[in-house]
């Protein structure tokens, strides 16, 4: 056997759980009971690695612990661990088999060829930990954005015949996609013959927006329907007069209730006060 | 004479990072005080440029300083890339021309919006625009 220094850590399973059990207990990264069944599970398998392994850092048998590695590292991340506190469980790890290590062998070439072994494979770890805890925070902001895209393009019907979507951010291509889309698909659901789209919360109106505005404005003419663009605000509309952006085929209003006005207008509607 | 009092600059290289560059460009107005057209003057100018910047140079940085020419104060924005550079400056100058399918009004839009515009291109370099925006500009 090349190395049966590693592999004769198997014989000393208990005493290196109490050991790592007492490390983690001194520099305070640890929760108690659930830990202990990962730790244990955790240490078997590793040690088994260690053991069928046989001296390489990079078998199969040692996948396996990787896989289960994620696994304990995403559970202790949902427990409110840091990366740092789990890079930490895996030192802690390290030092516990060194310290047995530095025990059962005397010779010192042995026992730094068995110590750098145990550094490559638990560093290799201690990384995996940390990527695979930046790929769960990952899974979250992607999450995060998609809901985001699909609660601020909500669609309002404000009136029979009327839809208003009011923009809030910045306008760019895949969110004019999506305005688009939904707007166009409540045009037809709600058999609304106008549209107004409220750039109130939209920060600047350069060409680009501008220009997804108009495809937007086409695009429901298309549909049969009339757009109105509303919430323009005075340094915008200046703004967009220097940059000499074309609006003037566009309805455009100062505010949603005087869009809305113009809407009843189109629609024959009055709205008189209750004597 | 133009003297800068602070800098900072940002990397851009993908339209995510167009958010938060406006959004310190316009810190830096308001920090100097600069009225809400001029703040949405310099911010839609940026924004046009690091459209720019990313569309046709492929992505690149940006420069922001605050400026001061004796008792006026400004912020400059300097958007330098390593792209292809631009082939006739008086042709991209020229409202509504465009290599792309976009408006054509981003650069002259953007001299329009700003006090001072100056930019720099070599074929095959890439292009350097600077842009200054005056507090009473």
């Amino acid at each position: 056997m090349q190395n049966n220094l590693l592999a004769s850590l198997k014989e000393h399973q208990n005493k290196l759980l109490t050991t790592w059990s007492q490390l983690l207990q001194a520099n305070g990264s640890t929760d108690g009971a659930t830990e202990e069944e990962e730790s244990k599970e955790f240490a078997a398998l590793l040690l088994d690695a260690l053991h069928y392994s046989n001296g390489n850092t990079d078998s199969d048998e040692l996948e396996k612990v990787h896989d289960l590695l994620i696994g304990i590292s995403s559970s202790r991340g949902r427990r409110g661990f840091s990366p740092r506190e789990n890079a930490q469980y895996l030192i802690a790890f390290k030092e516990a088999a060194s310290k047995i290590l530095s025990e059962v062998e005397s010779d010192p070439s042995k026992l730094y060829t068995a110590n750098l072994q145990l550094s490559t494979i638990l560093d290799n770890m201690a990384i995996l930990t940390f990527e695979s805890y930046m790929k769960g925070r990952e899974d979250v902001i992607s999450r995060q954005i998609d809901e985001i895209s699909e609660i601020s393009t909500p669609v309002i019907r404000v009136w029979d015949g009327v839809v208003a979507l009011p923009i809030i951010g910045t306008l760019d291509s895949s969110r004019t996609q999506v305005v688009m889309e939904n707007l166009l698909q409540q045009i037809v659901d709600t058999g609304s013959s106008i549209a107004i789209l409220d750039i109130s919360g939209v920060p600047a109106v350069d060409s680009l927006v501008a220009q997804h505005l108009i495809k937007t404005v086409s695009a429901t003419r298309l549909m049969g329907a009339e757009c109105i663009i509303s919430g323009i605000r005075p340094e915008i509309a200046q703004t967009v007069v220097h940059l000499g952006i074309d609006l003037t085929g566009i309805i455009t209003k100062a505010s949603l209730a005087s869009a809305l006005q113009t809407a009843f207008d189109m629609l024959q509607l009055t709205v008189v006060k209750r004597k | 004479m133009t003297t800068a009092t602070s800098k900072e600059e940002l990397l851009i290289v993908k339209e995510q990072d167009v958010v938060p560059l406006r959004n310190r460009v316009k810190e830096y107005g308001v920090k100097i005080g600069m009225s809400i057209l001029n703040q949405t003057k310099l911010i839609t100018a940026t924004s046009e440029l690091v459209r720019n910047l990313l569309k046709y140079g492929g992505g690149g940085k940006v420069i922001i300083e605050s400026v001061s020419n004796g008792r006026d104060q400004g912020v400059r924005v300097t958007f330098i890339d390593n792209g292809p550079g631009i082939k006739d400056i008086s042709l991209a100058m020229k409202d509504g021309y465009s290599t792309g399918k976009s408006l054509g009004l981003g650069l002259p839009g953007t001299k329009r919006l700003v006090n001072e515009f100056d930019i720099q291109t070599e074929l095959g370099n890439g292009t350097t625009v600077t842009i200054i925006k005056w507090k009473n500009g």
